[in-house]
């Protein structure tokens, strides 16, 4: 039995380290540890051994199995590494070929440079909102102290429907709206589309966008209205950018000012950008004029705040250096896949 | 408005800086500079030199030698130039010198340099100058010759700075002065703001009293009948006029400005207008009938010819300047040809009134004249200047010489406005501004600008040229000014924190915006307005309520005269200018209003729809944008099936190939290829599809909340059915039923296999559903899902849809 044993133990081990790939490895298993297999017919003849001698043969039996699965296992680990191996070399690709990619679609630039100009101001509590842009005279002139024969109303060169009703001429009128709701403090700035009779050329559009920015509450001081623009400019021109404000002259702010901030091209060394003065205009803006507030309802001995209104056009064309306004409405995909 | 510092520092003497140091500080106290030029940054060693001789050139016939003094030494100079002579004084420009350009006012930028050369064989050491040569105009130069050498008249000193001689060591400042600020559209008016701005005395000219023993009042009379529209008369009078050139100085101040020099007269009302601000006219007395003015609206339909010889229709609204017996001028905007001063004048009338600016903005635009005197009456002037200015007008008359002037002033100024005075509020001031600036610097700057403080009301007083200083928040911008702008401090808002947010309507926007985009749509942006013609283009019936469109009154002509009411019309055009431009594939999305009028004429505020609009050519089709749509709708949380309503007929999409989107019983929006007619018009030769979605609803069913449900742990059951079913029973009409019949058993219906062919006969169609059935809480037994299968088919059978056999 031992001899019987013993042999088929060496001609397994030898299939076993002749064997070259895991198909075959597993039919030697088959062969000798399944069902009909060698060793499982050694066993199977175990009724024919005398009953003392069982447990000892029993255990050959035993440890013949464990040494070839022994060396089953052995064999098997070696045959998956260069199998493994083999598959690898044959799936090498060539990665230069090109890319396959998901055709998504892109932003306007005016709404990439909206969303940079919202993400600062919600970043500092404001809410984002809107007014009409077809809009009563009241709201665009009147309320925002511009009365009526205004020569305001004629520089701004305002399209008509009716006498009482306009095509807005700045998001300025937004914040009438938000004042009369009553609710203080405000903090708003909202976007929105305005109208200017200019003929269509590089840099005018009689259709452009504008970012009205509203701060109403106690003790709102012109200090405030300077930082906070500070931290605007350096949020969306970059950590180093300066700012300088001018005074100004607006019918609804007083004192007003124009605010430069220093040329992001140049850092302020002056070029052809900032036309040598290494400052760019980029906004408007002011105390409210408390006769705009008495006329929303805002007590202004109570209360004070300040406003600001953004060209949003002109962050694009300067921010994203684009020569020519009209390319903001031509829509095409050639300019658009650019942002 | 332009000025020369020269001019500016006549008031201010004692202001000293370069004029980037000018322009900087100027700019930071309000006055903004909006450029300048540096009349002598071109020219360089210039001095006055006088020909001694002058001789023919041997080899050319056009060209002499001169031999001219220089003070030092005496050079020669060749010179092609037709009108010098011996003893002429003329500029001239050294070796090594610069001119400013060519004699034909070609300008080099730089400067041209001067060296000796020869000129045919002629040793030339130096160059004579025309005015243009050095940078200049006969505008400036009235007396320079049309063509040749300047002649700088017997008086200059040979030897001495040329360009110091003519007044070009001068800049020319260009300001943008703010329209709240009336009293600095004059030389005055800056020249205070320079002293208040530089700390430097500021010193007016001193206006004398004129005129001889005679008086005005005598002589003329005045009467203003429409006082609301005149609310100030002055007029004196000059006698024994003798018309000349007016001096150099005075020349050269008016050109700098702008103003061509013509003579004496007309020079001296033009330099009080811009020293002063305040437009002056003047008559010929001799043509005033009856020596009277009357001041009157004008007849409707009032016929006048202004001096530059048009004929101008008036109206009632208009303000007239008429003598006893006919209208001599268009009330500060221009005098008449009949009462005009011509080179006969012996006596004549000044004229310095206040008229009311919104009056004269409103005529200037209606009779289409705008002048110099206009733009400035229009601010609205102040009427205690008009006084101040004809005095003025009169001493330089007699400092000129220019004619006598008679004694009187003839003043209508029925209501004398009374003087103001405001608080001084140094707290409030310092509050608004968030500044700690002293009550003394507070007023040192007021001091400056001419607001003096009265110790005992603790008021200031407000001269009457400063009609913008009303309130507090007025004088806190004086404080803010001189105190300077970059010294405020910078701090953030304290008090209440706020939340920042976009409105809800935005964030569905936003969610549009990056759905369409990930499904490879581009933002798009079109104008709100459009041409009429846009309906035709799109088929819109003549009584489709789609061309009930608002009007604009005063359009950019036709192609921009009515407010959308439909949002494809900037869609196609958008497609078209890429396919124009041979782009592929286009998919563009628009996010914009359209405007739907209540009633036309419009009486309150149209509806302002925001529209969320797809359109696309190339690759994809009709089902590419519905996927697209229900992403949308899934996205924004609408999670109910849609309905696609085939039945409403756009006469701009494909008869066959439109449906209305209907959620939860409501159109929101609709979605189809493009009618090819339609695509046509816009020379789109390619199916085109366009989804269009009316976003108020999607913003009032949105929900961004999200629950979440367990992961089904029970097996699903799968039922393939496959039917058979006349052509014309749409897919969705049997999904409907199988969803309907399914019950809350059934997870999932989809098609899987759609077939037209022999097999299944003409006019059928077979179609295959695979049917998902799970229950939350138990494996469904068989019997349970045949019962409902046979509901199913029941209602399928309904629709004439059988199962196959």
């Amino acid at each position: 039995m031992r001899e019987k044993l013993q042999a088929i133990r060496e001609k397994a081990i030898e299939k076993i380290m002749s064997c070259d790939n895991l198909d075959k490895l597993n039919e030697i298993r088959v062969a000798y540890l399944g069902k009909k297999g060698e060793l499982t017919g050694v066993l199977k003849g175990m009724k024919d051994v005398a009953a003392e001698d069982r447990p000892k043969v029993g255990a050959m039996v035993n440890e013949t199995r464990a040494a070839i699965e022994e060396k089953l296992e052995e064999m098997k680990s070696v045959l998956a590494a260069s199998e493994m191996e083999e598959r690898l070399k044959k799936e090498v690709i060539d990665v230069t070929l090109p890319a396959r990619r998901n055709a998504v679609g892109h932003s306007h630039p005016n709404t990439v440079a909206l969303e940079e100009i919202e993400r600062i101001f919600v970043g500092m509590g404001y809410e984002v909102v809107e007014g009409p842009e077809v809009e009563y005279d009241y709201y665009n002139f009147e309320a925002l102290n511009i009365p009526a024969n205004h020569p305001a109303k004629d520089e701004q060169d305002t399209f008509y429907i009716n006498s009482d009703i306009v095509l807005r001429t700045q998001t300025s009128s937004t914040q009438v709206h938000e004042m009369e709701k009553g609710k203080i403090p405000i903090r708003m700035i909202a976007p929105g589309r305005v109208f200017r009779s200019d003929e269509v050329d590089a840099t005018h559009s009689p259709s452009f966008h504008q970012v009205e920015g509203l701060v109403i509450d106690k003790n709102i001081t012109f200090a405030d209205l300077k930082g906070t623009l500070a931290v605007f400019a350096r949020e969306l021109f970059g950590e180093k950018t300066k700012v300088k404000f001018r005074p100004h002259h607006f019918p609804f702010t007083e004192p007003s000012a124009e605010m430069d901030v220093s040329c992001f091209k140049c850092g302020g060394k002056g070029c052809r950008f900032c036309k040598d003065s290494g400052w760019i205009e980029i906004l408007g803006c002011g105390m409210v004029h408390p006769h705009v507030l008495e006329m929303s309802g805002i007590d202004p001995e109570k209360y004070t705040g300040f406003a600001f209104g953004i060209g949003l056009e002109r962050i694009a064309l300067l921010k994203y250096e684009i020569d020519d306004m009209r390319l903001l409405y031509e829509n095409d995909i050639r300019f658009l896949n650019q942002f | 408005m332009n000025t020369a510092l020269s001019w500016i520092k006549a008031y201010v003497p004692d202001l000293d800086c370069t004029a980037q140091e000018y322009t900087d500080a100027m700019t930071l106290t309000g006055t903004k500079v909006e450029g300048f030029e540096c009349l002598d940054a071109d020219i360089d060693k210039i001095i006055v030199g006088q020909i001694i001789r002058i001789e023919k050139h041997p080899d050319a016939d056009k060209l002499v030698i001169c031999q001219v003094d220089t003070g030092s030494e005496t050079i020669q100079i060749v010179t092609g130039a037709p009108n010098v002579y011996e003893g002429m004084k003329v500029p001239v420009c050294l070796d090594g010198g610069r001119v400013a350009g060519g004699h034909d006012g070609s300008r080099t930028p730089g400067g041209i340099k001067i060296k000796k050369g020869k000129l045919r064989g002629i040793e030339s050491c130096g160059m004579m100058c025309s005015i243009e040569e050095l940078g200049s105009s006969k505008d400036f130069y009235p007396d320079a010759p049309e063509d040749g050498i300047y002649d700088m008249g017997p008086d200059a000193v040979t030897g001495s700075d040329a360009i110091e001689a003519l007044g070009l060591h001068d800049v020319v400042f260009e300001y943008e002065i703010t329209s709240n600020r009336v009293d600095c559209y004059s030389v005055l008016g800056i020249a205070r703001e320079a002293s208040a701005t530089f700390r430097k005395k500021f010193i007016p000219p001193e206006v004398k009293e004129t005129g001889n023993g005679e008086n005005v009042n005598d002589m003329v009379s005045v009467e203003v009948k429409d006082t609301d529209l005149c609310t100030r008369y002055c007029a004196r009078m000059v006698k024994n006029i003798k018309l000349a050139p007016s001096p150099a100085w005075m020349q050269r101040r008016l050109a700098a400005s702008g103003i061509r020099p013509i003579n004496n007269i007309v020079d001296i009302t033009n330099y009080v207008m811009e020293e002063y601000g305040q437009p002056m006219h003047a008559y010929d007395y001799d043509m005033l009938a009856g020596h009277k003015i009357v001041v009157r609206r004008a007849a409707d339909g009032e016929v006048f010819r202004t001096l530059d010889g048009q004929d101008r229709t008036l109206d009632s609204s208009m303000l007239m300047i008429c003598d006893g017996e006919k209208a001599v001028g268009l009330a500060g905007i221009m005098g008449g040809e009949n009462s005009k001063i011509t080179d006969n004048v012996k006596t004549m009338l000044f004229e310095a009134a206040c008229f009311d600016g919104t009056n004269i903005r409103l005529s200037s635009k209606k009779a289409g004249l705008r002048t110099d005197a206009s733009g400035k009456f229009e601010k609205g002037l102040d009427p205690y200047n008009a006084e101040a200015a004809i005095n003025r007008a009169c001493q330089l008359v007699e400092e000129l010489g220019a004619g006598e002037v008679v004694g009187g002033m003839v003043d209508v100024f029925p209501v004398k406005p009374q003087a103001k005075s405001l608080p001084f509020e140094p707290d409030k001031y310092n509050k608004l501004l968030g500044t700690n600036v002293s009550r003394e610097d507070m007023l040192s700057y007021f001091e400056r600008l001419g607001l003096d403080y009265d110790k005992d009301s603790d008021e200031i007083r407000i001269p009457s040229f400063r009609q913008d200083l009303l309130r507090t928040c007025d004088m806190a911008e004086e404080v803010a000014r001189f105190f300077g702008y970059d010294k405020i401090p910078v701090t953030l808002p304290s008090g209440e924190s706020t939340s920042g947010k976009l409105s809800f309507k935005l964030r569905v926007e936003e969610l549009a915006r990056q759905v369409a985009q990930y499904c490879g749509f581009s933002q798009s942006m079109n104008y709100s307005f459009e041409s009429p013609k846009a309906f035709d283009k799109l088929l819109i019936p003549e009584d489709s309520g789609l061309r009930q469109a608002i009007t604009i009154m005063n359009p950019l002509g036709q192609d921009f005269s009515i407010m959308k009411t439909q949002a494809l019309n900037g869609m196609l055009s958008s497609l078209a200018t890429n396919y124009n431009r041979k782009n592929k594939n286009v998919r563009l999305y628009e996010i914009g209003n359209i405007y739907i009028p209540k009633a036309l004429p419009l009486t309150e505020l149209p509806d302002e729809r925001t529209r969320f609009t797809l359109g696309m050519y190339g690759e994809g089709d009709f089902f590419t944008m519905k996927g697209v749509v229900e992403e949308f709708f899934e996205k924004a949380g609408l999670k109910k099936r849609i309905i696609y309503n085939p039945d409403h007929k756009k006469p701009f999409l494909h008869p066959g190939r439109q449906a209305d989107i209907v959620y939860d019983g409501q159109t929101v929006g609709y979605l189809g290829e493009v009618h090819p007619v339609v695509a046509g018009n816009y020379g789109i030769n390619d199916r085109v599809y366009y989804a269009d979605i009316d976003m108020p609803y999607i913003v009032e069913l949105a929900d961004f909340d999200k629950k979440y449900e367990g992961i089904a742990k029970f097996p699903a059951s799968t039922r393939d059915i496959s039917l058979v079913a006349d052509k014309s029973v749409m897919i969705g009409t049997m999904e409907d039923a199988i969803i309907r019949r399914g019950g809350k058993l059934l997870e999932s219906c989809s098609l899987f296999d759609i077939y037209e062919g022999e097999q299944v006969g003409e006019g059928k169609k077979s179609v295959a559903f695979s049917l998902v059935f799970r229950a939350k809480d138990r494996t469904l037994a068989d019997t349970e899902i045949n019962e409902i299968m046979d509901k199913i088919l029941a209602e399928l059978t309904k629709l004439g849809a059988v199962l196959r056999q």
